[in-house]
């Protein structure tokens, strides 16, 4: 196909999308409407199990199960780059030279990591109560990390984190969250049940099982991020040669 | 004063958007998605969904074009050591394919 | 002002997808796939938004305050990150290309395969 017949191509589909989408954004319920029937039955029920964020009580309590489906894509997406990124033969690798960093950059990058570790920590622990939890937490305090190869070097990174250990505990939070459902069965409920108490609404240990599904989140998380990360940087830093395989 | 915050900061998210797709060196378009990582998670705090503000945060502003970054770096190294190797002797070859 | 959002949207999503056709580079077209995904959290939060509104939060809001709909919040909350994700398995197997074929344009991809 010539390149000007496939822009023709491209160009009636693209015209034939959007007069589909204006067709059916006429029909929607207006833009700040008062009617969100899901919505508002979605509150109800995160009131009455004391959670007092509504989107963690979704994502964890009334769609507990859709969030395993979740999980269990970024799992096996974080398994299929590292399988792809790997050492390969006729790879060698190559340690990259020490970087000298400005001292203020050093000084104020060394000094936000134990913040921003404990922030991620913070957003971790509160997801029940306030806007967080395990999925935003997870990659604050994978990014913390990193912050030593802003202000120290990659090689100060690769000291504080064995990425094996990381790989464990990826496969440990997934691993977490799926027992935590089985819990539900042996209690003689549903599976991924919100069976334990709900607690003393608006106190850190409220929502039931919310406040543990959210950690096994967190592990996951931020242990498949600081993989991730750890494997493209090893891939643009490290990993040498080897450019055709067979 | 709510729906000029919402129309202001989804105008910058489509502006930003478009930049983004018309800047055709990645590692410009990477620094682009991050500054589109950033309007987006304004532009959910307005619409009153700190939650997925503040995931887009993390992940749109920072952890995106940084991947994608190390990704262009780790193209260029290959494209290079592909140039050089196509010359020296028992390098593997650089033209093996048809 | 009742359809601007959703027109927004839509716009973000024709631009992503216009780009990631037109694209003559690999890396480039996988940074328009997620522009076109970041459409669709704007169209889920435009549709949850209530005027008046505030977020579905009940820490420091009594309950039985007006807020917006978590339901679809909750949906991109979980996209965000597993979004990511996937845009990491594709940057990976760009790099595999590139390593494979010495070139991330499409279009020299095609005439390679021959």
């Amino acid at each position: 196909m010539s390149r000007r017949l496939r822009l023709g191509v491209l160009a009636a589909g693209l015209l034939a999308t959007a007069a589909l989408l204006a067709a059916a954004f006429l029909e929607l319920p207006a833009f700040g409407g008062a009617r969100h029937p899901y919505g508002d039955r979605a509150v109800e029920a995160s009131l009455a199990r004391h959670t007092a964020n509504t989107v963690s009580a979704v994502n964890f309590d009334q769609r507990a199960f859709d969030t395993l489906g979740e999980e269990t894509i970024l799992f096996s997406a974080v398994l299929g780059t590292v399988v792809l990124l790997r050492q390969t033969r006729g790879e060698h690798r190559e340690a990259p030279e020490p970087a000298s960093v400005p001292p203020a950059l050093r000084r104020y990058g060394l000094a936000a990591l134990p913040v921003t570790l404990l922030t991620g920590l913070y957003v971790i622990a509160h997801g029940q109560l306030s806007p967080g939890g395990g999925f935003q937490g997870g990659v604050v305090v994978a990014t913390a990390f990193h912050l030593l190869y802003v202000a120290v070097d990659y090689r100060a990174l690769e000291r504080v984190r064995p990425v094996g250990l990381y790989e464990i505990g990826d496969a440990a939070g997934e691993a977490a969250y799926v027992l935590l459902g089985a819990g539900g069965l042996l209690a003689g409920a549903a599976y991924l049940a919100n069976v334990l108490p709900y607690g003393t609404f608006g106190t850190l240990a409220s929502g039931g099982t919310v406040p543990l599904l959210n950690a096994a989140v967190g592990l996951e998380v931020s242990s498949a991020v600081v993989v991730l990360l750890a494997h493209f940087l090893r891939q643009a830093l490290e990993i040498e040669g080897g450019g055709e395989r067979e | 004063m709510d729906d000029v915050l919402v129309t202001a900061s989804l105008l910058f998210v489509a502006a930003a958007a478009t930049a983004a797709v018309f800047n055709r060196d990645p590692a410009r378009q990477a620094v682009v998605l991050s500054l589109l990582g950033l309007g987006l998670a304004v532009a959910f705090t307005v619409l009153q969904a700190p939650d997925v503000g503040l995931s887009q945060l993390g992940v749109g502003s920072a952890l995106t074009p940084l991947m994608i970054l190390l990704t262009v770096r780790k193209v260029r190294k290959v494209r290079r050591t592909e140039k050089g190797a196509g010359s020296g002797p028992g390098s593997g070859g650089g033209k093996r394919r048809r | 002002m009742s359809v601007l959002p959703y027109a927004i949207a839509g716009w973000i999503f024709l631009a992503g997808l216009y780009g990631l056709a037109t694209s003559r580079d690999l890396v480039h077209a996988v940074g328009c796939l997620s522009v076109a995904q970041s459409s669709t959290y704007v169209l889920l939060l435009a549709v949850g938004y209530r005027r008046g509104g505030t977020a579905p939060v009940f820490s420091d809001v009594k309950p039985g305050v007006r807020v917006v709909d978590p339901v679809v919040q909750a949906l991109a909350l979980t996209d965000v990150v597993v979004g990511a994700t996937v845009t990491a398995l594709l940057l990976a197997l760009v790099v595999q290309t590139a390593k494979r074929h010495g070139t991330v344009d499409p279009d020299e991809l095609f005439e390679l395969r021959g």
